[in-house]
């Protein structure tokens, strides 16, 4: 009979106890963000979907060698590059990202010989079709260049003459496979 | 096999999922009830399979990285830990930073901490409370955005890289670390008044699930399932791997073998990884995170099973090599399906509303059923 009525006093202060808990956070400042009017800001490392890095003159790193295109186990990047008549380097036409197939794992940037690929920031992706996530990276990169006040300029590889080495132009001087 | 129901039994099948809240995902419970009580509970599983060993021994050993994060959403890199762990294992010349080892540690001990935030939550949700997960998520979000600063994701971090890990951290994000490890050494006991002293949450798990220790051992249950039976059985102890030989940490066990045991252990658990949390932060060594000189084509050969202890108890993996670039075998040992393997035993003759206590104090997460 006395542990009947001392269950009920425990079993009632327990629940006291944990009231007076959520009173206590009741009277606190709420900790959720109201979404579409508050953002929380993230961190600079956040992994987002790749980009090619545009550099201060204006153009991409990208060597076209393929590196990211084999280091990719879902396949997402299409590299695809021509070699000009009499030029000593491949030049990039276009790099396209499938964001529909990659599960950034992150391979991709650290496989890269030139760093010319990072991860972006943006996490704000809504498409209506799968298409909509079929990026153009080289067209992404120019608009880059373009908010950041650079104008995209494409580095004059000087033709093959009997000079000194060293005249690329604005190509990054980067060396192959560091 | 699930049973047939017999017509001239008075028992009511019912299907308990695939998409039912408190299975935590697409499991299917085959229920034969008579009225309330539970006759036979049949798991069918199968749901979520998504080949990720078979897609192992298609890619190369980098080319997993991503998957070792689907598998487990709660401990993601704990998963990663132990594959890495494998690979690493068959090339022997390679040479893992300290630095990176305790890096690894820290990240999946924080990484467990959330794991068990989110079992806890989501382990009161399914016995009908709504607000403790509301309380467990803000701290977890204060791991999660730890977490994303070193590793760049939220959930699927894919952060351990063979000879490394991916991102070295700087001196706020240990100050952060410690930050944490004091805020939430200070919320436990909040959680304590809220939800263990409760009693109406202590009239659903008292005495309910109870696992022997003989049970526990024949179906191989593993994590805070046969630590709650009292059976300090740790793959960081048992088999020492990584740093945590160096490390001072306590098994913490239960001899209650309810669900109540399983919940204390688990809280237990969050202390001492915070205390691990504290030890490999305050010992962090200088250095690069990232072994020199790493094969860029991993060829590994032979055959190699490594285990370590993730959130839901030990997990393996076995990878056998022949010497080219992707496995020939990849055999995963996850935690969770032993640990519902014996549902069928241990739930004969219980009330519906018990299955769901037991089920959760499982800490069940399906995809790492299904693989």
């Amino acid at each position: 009979m006395l542990n009947y009525f001392k269950e009920i006093f425990v079993g009632i202060k327990s629940l006291l106890i944990g009231m007076k808990v959520t009173a206590f956070y009741g009277t606190k400042k709420t900790i959720t963000a109201h979404y579409p009017f508050e953002k929380i800001p993230i961190t600079p490392n956040f992994r987002g979907h790749i980009d090619l890095v545009v550099t201060k003159k204006g153009y991409h790193k990208c060597i076209s060698c393929g590196m990211c295109e084999r280091a990719c186990p879902s396949g997402c990047i299409t590299i695809e590059a021509v070699k000009p008549e009499g030029a000593k380097k491949k030049k990039l036409t276009g790099y396209t990202l499938d964001f529909t197939k990659c599960s950034l794992c992150g391979n991709c940037v650290e496989t890269c010989p030139t760093s010319a690929i990072k991860y972006s920031n943006d996490y704000y992706l809504v498409g209506t079709s799968r298409h909509d996530f079929h990026f153009d990276l080289l067209a992404r990169a120019m608009k880059a260049a373009e908010e950041m006040g650079i104008e995209w300029t494409e580095p004059v590889e000087k033709p093959k003459e009997p000079t000194e080495p060293q005249a690329e132009g604005g190509e990054s001087p980067a060396p192959a496979g560091a | 096999m699930i049973q047939k129901p017999d017509p001239t039994q008075e028992t009511l099948v019912l299907n308990m999922g695939p998409q039912h809240p408190s299975t935590h995902g697409v499991l299917r419970v085959v229920l034969h009830c008579d009225g309330e009580y539970v006759l036979d509970a049949e798991p069918v599983i199968g749901y979520g399979h998504r080949m990720h060993e078979l897609i192992g021994e298609v890619r190369d050993h980098r080319g997993f990285y991503a998957n070792v994060g689907r598998m487990d959403y709660g401990g993601a890199l704990s998963f990663g830990h132990g594959h890495i762990l494998a690979v690493e294992r068959m090339l022997p010349d390679l040479e893992v930073p300290e630095r990176a080892e305790y890096l690894r540690v820290i990240t999946t001990e924080l990484n467990r901490v959330a794991s068990h935030l989110l079992w806890f939550g989501a382990f009161l949700l399914d016995l009908g409370a709504f607000t403790p997960i509301l309380y467990s998520f803000d701290d977890r979000e204060a791991i999660l955005d730890l977490l994303e600063h070193v590793t760049g994701a939220r959930l699927t971090f894919s952060y351990m890289r063979v000879g490394g890990v991916a991102a070295d951290v700087d001196k706020d994000w240990c100050d952060g670390v410690i930050a944490f490890v004091k805020r939430m050494r200070e919320r436990v006991p909040m959680y304590h008044k809220l939800v263990t002293g409760n009693i109406i949450f202590r009239k659903r798990v008292e005495d309910v699930g109870h696992i022997t220790r003989d049970m526990a051992l024949k179906y191989g249950c593993t994590g805070p399932v046969i630590r709650g039976s009292g059976i300090p059985y740790d793959v960081r102890r048992s088999e020492p791997y990584s740093i945590y030989p160096e490390l001072d940490f306590e098994i913490p066990t239960s001899e209650r073998c309810d669900c109540m045991g399983r919940y204390n252990v688990r809280w237990e658990e969050i202390e001492q990884s915070l205390r691990i949390i504290e030890q490999a932060i305050t010992k962090l060594p200088e250095g690069p995170v990232m072994a020199d000189k790493v094969p860029k084509v991993i060829k590994a050969k032979g055959e190699v099973y490594q285990a370590v202890e993730a959130a839901r108890g030990s997990l393996g993996y076995y990878i056998a090599c022949d010497g080219t670039t992707s496995p020939y075998r990849m055999k995963i040992r996850v935690p969770s399906y032993s640990n519902l393997s014996i549902l069928k035993e241990l739930t004969r003759g219980i009330l519906l509303s018990d299955l769901v206590a037991v089920m959760g104090s499982f800490d069940l997460v399906i995809p790492e059923i299904d693989r």
